[in-house]
Order: C-alpha cells, then sequence, then structure tokens
C-alpha cells in the first residue's frame, strides 16, 4: 500500500502498539537547551535515574547566550541555567557543544550542520522550533520539558499517530521572494491553527526547487500554523547537503544510507487526510503587521479595516493587535518605519541568509536612527560568513556583527528591543513582549530586513534585487 | 503528580483567542532551574503595566474571580512556544482545569505531565460560559470520571478525554515508571534498529 512520508518513519519506529492508548515511538536523537532541561535533569537525580543512551544527546546552550562581550556574562540568573547546562552533560554523560566551543549555536542550526539531523529520523527537542529538522525528511517536533525527561531516561515517547497534511505549494517563486514569504503566505492564508493535531509535509514544485537552507525556514515555521511537525520528503538536495558532514554516515555506507533515505519519501500515489494547495507565484514579499505570525500581508498592500472581517471577536483582535503594534487601518506596509532590524534566529541567520541580506546592503548605509544587527546562526556559520568577507559588508554598512545565539528572537539576553520601538526581524513569532516588553515586531525575510536598514521603513525588496539576480 | 477528578469552582473568564505561552509565562522568567514558584508571573504582561502597577481591568486581578481553579478561553490556547513553563505557571497560580474549544499540541500535553485537565467544549458552549462568567461569578462542577461539566444553574456541558490520559490524572501516574514497565520492548527495539 502506497504510504507517506509521515507513515513510513512512524511505521519504523513503533516499539510497543496496543488499542487504546498511543503508540510507544523510538527517538532517534535528542537536541538539548539550557532553558528547559534543568528540571528533568533534575527530575532524573531525585529518582535515581539515568540517561538511557547519551550517545543519542547533543545538548548546547543558545537561549541566554550575550552575544557581545563574551565570555563574560552579566545576568546571574541566566549564568546559572548555563552553568547548570555544562554540569548536567558533564554528569550524565552527554556531548556538550559548550560557550566557545566552535560548534555552539543555535540547536536547530547546528544540528543540519553536524549531520546529526538526518532523514528518517524520530528528532525532538525542547522547543517547538523543532520542526526545522523536519527540512531533511525526519520526523522532528517540540516536546516539554516532563517529556525531555521521559525521553532521557527512557529514549522513547508515547504519541497517538497525528493525520496528516500536505500542503502543495504550485509553480514557481517569484525574483526576490524567499522561504520566508512563503511560510508567511501559508500561515497567512490558512491561519495559526490550521495546523494543530497534523504533520504537515510541504510537496510540489516550488518546495523542490528550494535549498535546504530555505527548506529548513519553511519547516522551522510550521509550528506557528499550529502543526506538530512539517517535512519534506528527502531528494538528492538533502543527499548532497549530508555528504561528508561530521556526523553523517561514512563515505562507506553513505551510499547505502542515501538510497534508504530517498526511499522514505512519500509515493505517488500515497494519501493525506488534508490537502491545501497555494500558487507560488501568488506569493509577494511578506510582512506581518499583528501580534500573531498570520496577520501578515504583502509589502504592496494595506494593513487590514474591520471591513475586511465579518466575526466580532475577529474584529475585537484586529482591534487589540492594532493598538499594541501602533498602527491605523488601512495604514500601507511601506509607509511603517522601523527603529531596528535583526537579521536572525532558527528561521533565517543560516549562510544563504546572511548572503541574500549582504547582497543587498553592499555599498549602501543603514538608515539614520536604525539600530540593525546581524546574529549568524552558530559559530561555524559566522566563520563560513567572515571567511566569504560578509562581515565587512555588514559593519560597513553599519550593522553590528554579533556572535551566535537566539538573541533578540525571544530577547532572553541582553538583546532586547526597547518599550514601543518596531523592529524588522526575520525571526518567527511577533506575539506581544516577545522581542522585550512592549516592542513591536514584524516578520519578513533577510532580504526585506536588509531593505527596510536601508530604508528606515518597509520596501518591496524585488526594486533591488531585480540587478543582482 | 497530583491526581485529579472533581473541581468545584467558579470560572475565570478570559475572553481571548490564540492565548500564546508568550503570554502565559514571558521569557524573562524562564532563566529560573525550578518547577514551582512560577505563579506569581503568570500573564505578568497583562496583569501589570510597565511600571509594576496591577492593571485593574485584566480578569485575573478582579475581586469577583479570586481563588478560581478554572480558567476559561477561547480558540487555540497555548500555542506557540514549548515552554513547559506555561503549564507550571497556571498550576502554581491555583488553576486545575482549563477549558477552551482548542489547545495547541504542545501545551495540551504539557497539562497531562502536570495534573492539570484541559477540556475541549464547542465554540458556543466556551462562548456561552465566558458570557455567563463575566456577566457574574459563574460556578461549575468539573467531573472528570463523568467527563461532565456542570454549572451552578444546571446546565450540564460533556466532553470527550483520550482514554489513557484520562486514566493518567485520575490516578496522578509518573509516566516514567509506566515506561519502564516496557523495558523489554525497548531493548528489542533497539537490537534490530538500523542506523548508519
Amino acid at each position: 500500500m502506497a504510504k507517506n512520508i509521515v507513515e513510513k518513519i512512524w511505521d519504523s519506529h513503533v516499539v510497543y502498539q496496543e488499542a487504546g492508548k498511543p503508540d510507544l515511538l523510538y527517538i532517534d536523537l535528542h537536541l538539548i537547551h539550557e532553558v528547559t532541561s534543568p528540571q528533568a535533569f533534575e527530575g532524573l537525580r531525585l529518582a535515581g535515574r539515568k540517561v538511557r543512551r547519551p550517545d543519542l544527546c547533543f545538548a548546547t546552550m543558545d537561549h541566554n547566550v550575550p552575544t557581545k562581550n563574551l565570555p563574560t556574562i552579566n545576568d546571574p540568573i541566566a549564568k546559572k541555567q548555563i552553568m547548570t547546562l555544562a554540569d548536567n552533560a558533564k554528569e550524565f554523560g552527554i556531548q556538550l557543544a559548550d560557550i566557545g566551543h566552535p560548534d555552539q549555536g543555535i540547536v536547530h542550526v547546528i544540528g543540519p550542520e553536524l549531520g546529526l539531523t538526518q532523514p528518517g529520523k524520530t528528532i525532538v527537542c525542547g522547543d517547538s522550533h523543532t520542526s526545522t529538522h523536519g527540512a531533511f525528511g525526519a520526523l522532528a517536533f517540540g516536546i516539554g520539558t516532563s517529556e525531555v525527561e521521559h525521553v532521557l531516561s527512557t529514549q522513547t515517547l508515547w504519541q497517538s499517530k497525528p493525520p496528516t497534511m500536505e500542503i502543495r505549494v504550485n509553480g514557481q517563486l517569484g525574483i526576490g521572494v524567499a522561504a520566508k514569504d512563503i511560510i508567511l503566505a501559508i500561515i497567512a492564508k490558512w491561519g495559526i491553527g490550521v495546523g494543530t493535531g497534523h504533520i504537515v509535509e510541504y510537496t510540489g514544485e516550488a518546495i523542490r526547487n528550494l535549498s535546504m537552507e530555505e527548506r529548513m525556514t519553511i519547516c522551522n515555521m510550521s509550528i506557528e500554523a499550529g502543526a506538530k511537525a512539517g517535512l519534506i520528503s528527502p531528494d538528492q538536495t538533502t543527499v548532497e547537503f549530508l555528504r561528508e558532514r561530521r556526523f553523517a554516515p561514512s563515505a562507506e555506507s553513505f551510499d547505502e544510507a542515501a538510497n534508504y533515505w530517498l526511499s522514505l519519501a512519500s509515493d505517488t500515489d500515497c494519501t493525506y487526510d488534508v490537502v491545501l494547495e497555494i500558487n507560488a507565484e501568488e506569493i509577494e514579499p511578506f510582512v506581518t503587521w499583528g501580534t500573531n505570525p498570520s496577520m501578515g500581508t504583502g509589502v504592496s498592500k494595506t494593513v487590514p479595516t474591520s471591513a475586511d472581517y465579518t466575526s466580532e471577536s475577529d474584529k475585537s483582535a484586529l482591534n487589540k493587535a492594532l493598538t499594541y503594534m501602533g498602527l491605523e487601518e488601512g495604514q500601507p506596509i511601506s509607509s511603517i518605519e522601523i527603529q531596528h532590524v535583526f537579521i536572525g534566529s532558527c528561521t533565517n541567520s543560516r549562510l544563504s541568509d546572511l548572503r541574500t541580506a549582504a547582497n543587498i546592503i553592499e555599498g549602501k548605509k543603514v538608515a539614520p536612527g536604525v539600530n540593525a544587527i546581524v546574529v549568524p546562526g552558530s559559530y561555524s556559520t559566522k566563520a563560513a560568513a567572515e571567511k566569504e568577507g560578509l562581515h565587512k559588508i555588514f559593519l560597513d554598512a553599519g550593522f553590528e556583527w554579533r556572535e551566535s545565539g537566539c538573541s533578540a528572537c525571544l530577547g532572553m539576553n541582553e538583546d532586547i528591543i526597547p518599550f514601543g520601538e518596531r523592529c524588522a526581524s526575520t525571526s518567527n513569532r511577533n506575539f506581544e513582549g516577545r522581542q522585550g516588553a512592549g516592542a513591536r515586531t514584524h516578520l519578513v525575510s533577510p532580504a526585506m530586513a536588509a531593505a527596510a536598514a536601508i530604508e528606515g521603513h518597509f520596501v518591496d525588496v524585488r526594486k533591488y534585487v531585480t540587478q543582482v539576480v | 503528580m497530583e491526581p485529579i477528578n472533581i473541581v468545584n469552582s467558579i470560572i475565570t473568564p478570559l475572553d481571548r483567542k490564540n492565548v500564546d505561552t508568550d503570554q502565559i509565562i514571558s521569557k524573562e522568567f524562564l532563566k529560573r532551574i525550578e518547577r514551582t514558584g512560577f505563579g506569581r508571573f503568570l500573564f505578568h504582561h497583562w496583569r501589570f503595566d510597565a511600571q509594576g502597577n496591577e492593571n485593574s481591568d485584566f480578569v485575573l486581578n478582579k475581586p469577583e474571580y479570586q481563588g478560581s481553579q478554572i480558567l476559561v478561553a477561547q480558540d487555540n490556547f497555548g500555542c506557540g512556544s514549548s515552554r513547559e513553563h506555561a503549564p507550571w505557571a497556571i498550576l502554581d497560580y491555583g488553576f486545575r482545569v482549563v477549558i477552551a474549544p482548542s489547545f495547541a499540541d504542545i501545551f495540551h500535553n504539557n497539562c497531562f505531565k502536570n495534573g492539570i485537565l484541559p477540556i475541549r467544549l464547542t465554540e458556543i458552549e466556551c462562548d456561552e460560559i465566558l458570557a455567563k462568567g463575566l456577566a457574574s461569578p459563574y460556578s461549575v462542577e468539573v467531573n472528570l470520571e463523568a467527563q461532565t461539566v456542570v454549572g451552578s444553574d444546571g446546565k450540564v456541558y460533556s466532553f470527550n478525554i483520550d482514554p489513557y490520559y484520562k486514566q493518567m490524572l485520575l490516578n496522578g501516574w509518573d509516566e516514567i515508571s509506566l515506561t519502564f514497565q516496557y523495558e523489554d520492548y525497548i531493548k528489542a527495539y533497539e537490537d534490530k534498529r538500523v542506523a548508519f
């Protein structure tokens, strides 16, 4: 019987199955960071339990780490949390990319970089953006701290098999339109709850044409559509990305592994519980105007008005969002002035993101009154970018070039947007207070963020990129 | 975790949809390495203004809802971040039950691990309960065994729940201890597991 990739991976990971119970699933890779793990390790200690498979765990610090003046960590509570992870990794024998280690970085950036992320694996992390790893055709999802403890103890999780959803992106993406715009368009079209309870597979010509880094951007934001996980069937692009990565299969077994990975792709006549379709041609560079990721529109458009909504609860949500964001109904998106630009996060901080942004700003200057920072997703990304001289382009334009970490995506470190100020951000969430109390976040692609940095307000980046491509 | 079956309390009507876990517990409170003590930070930026003064309009600050153990909200409650600090804060504040038309998956899972009962009622039923609770304090009795929410006006709302998670909550089971009973299956799986 024809199967989709979710069914193939699920069926091959069932440890125990019984009617009336969730399935007991084996977990192949457990990624760990400092914020959602301390209580789990403490739970193990209190119960006198061990980590069952430390060899299948990999830990790093990312959420709290400062992105300047390292190795000093000024915040004593953050420092304690970071030190606690180092102590726990040592006590339980888990491999750690510590602060200052060349492998350190955002957990969802380093997993793929190191080749830990591979097709067909079940991957979990105490972080909702674990869906990123689905770009490789892995079944990857975020879990809570109690589940982190459960995986540490048993290397398994009880999971009910969710229904599947295909989101097919037909046709070709326009020049200057990014993977970020695809996922923001999907969420705007169907809402932040569309994927709730489902695992999404992204398919179609536009998805097939994306690089691995672009696929990661799409899968990363699956959770912003409510999905449990989002993935893309592996193909030759996936295989080539993994070749010669440190934790990828060695040269002797690589071909065998690659054949297995390719066999996991959804069968052509497989089915899904829900199918949605969107045309890539109708997607333009996106900007969010509200306080959840579905509140976004094309850069040529205007902020909605209450007349655009029928239900009272939607009108009220619009009103609340615009009050928080300090915007007027019907205001053109291009008239929104920004004071901050953040290029970073597990969504858009990889080498290709930095290259795209650098292309836009090369030879130009950040607009007066705009603070712009670049936070590479990992030390490896940072080193690669510096080798190409990208840091010079950013610095010459007036950007700050920072150390790696989650940074202003959630502002757990000092990288906070001040009250009432506005940020063009390549991150994934524009919730109230996400980047700092009272901060106003607009989610955009790296190219759109770079263009906004130069002009001081949102602008259609396609006027820049037609010359570049 | 503490078993749960019957909860009798006035409801706290939080008339919002898409309440994300960033609002439930803001990032500045995630640096603590304990599981407890998050209740005083619940909905911090809605409860307090930038100067730290109580916002008297916010439902949690209204005197008539103090002591409530049942939170009622609209669609897609708990969306966004996986932070289990969100259910820890809800529990530590004193809530044992959250009622909404739908929940985000990770938050929903996290509730079961902490002895919080998440109840899905229809949007119409939630709207009705919210309206009653907003008009004047409204008490209900939640009965997990019977899978009912019975209002002080006699109105009965029934809900569905996965039987596995129902037993977990009723008995307060530690899931890890349960899973250890399947050690032989895990070992057998590991013996035949394909890894490159």
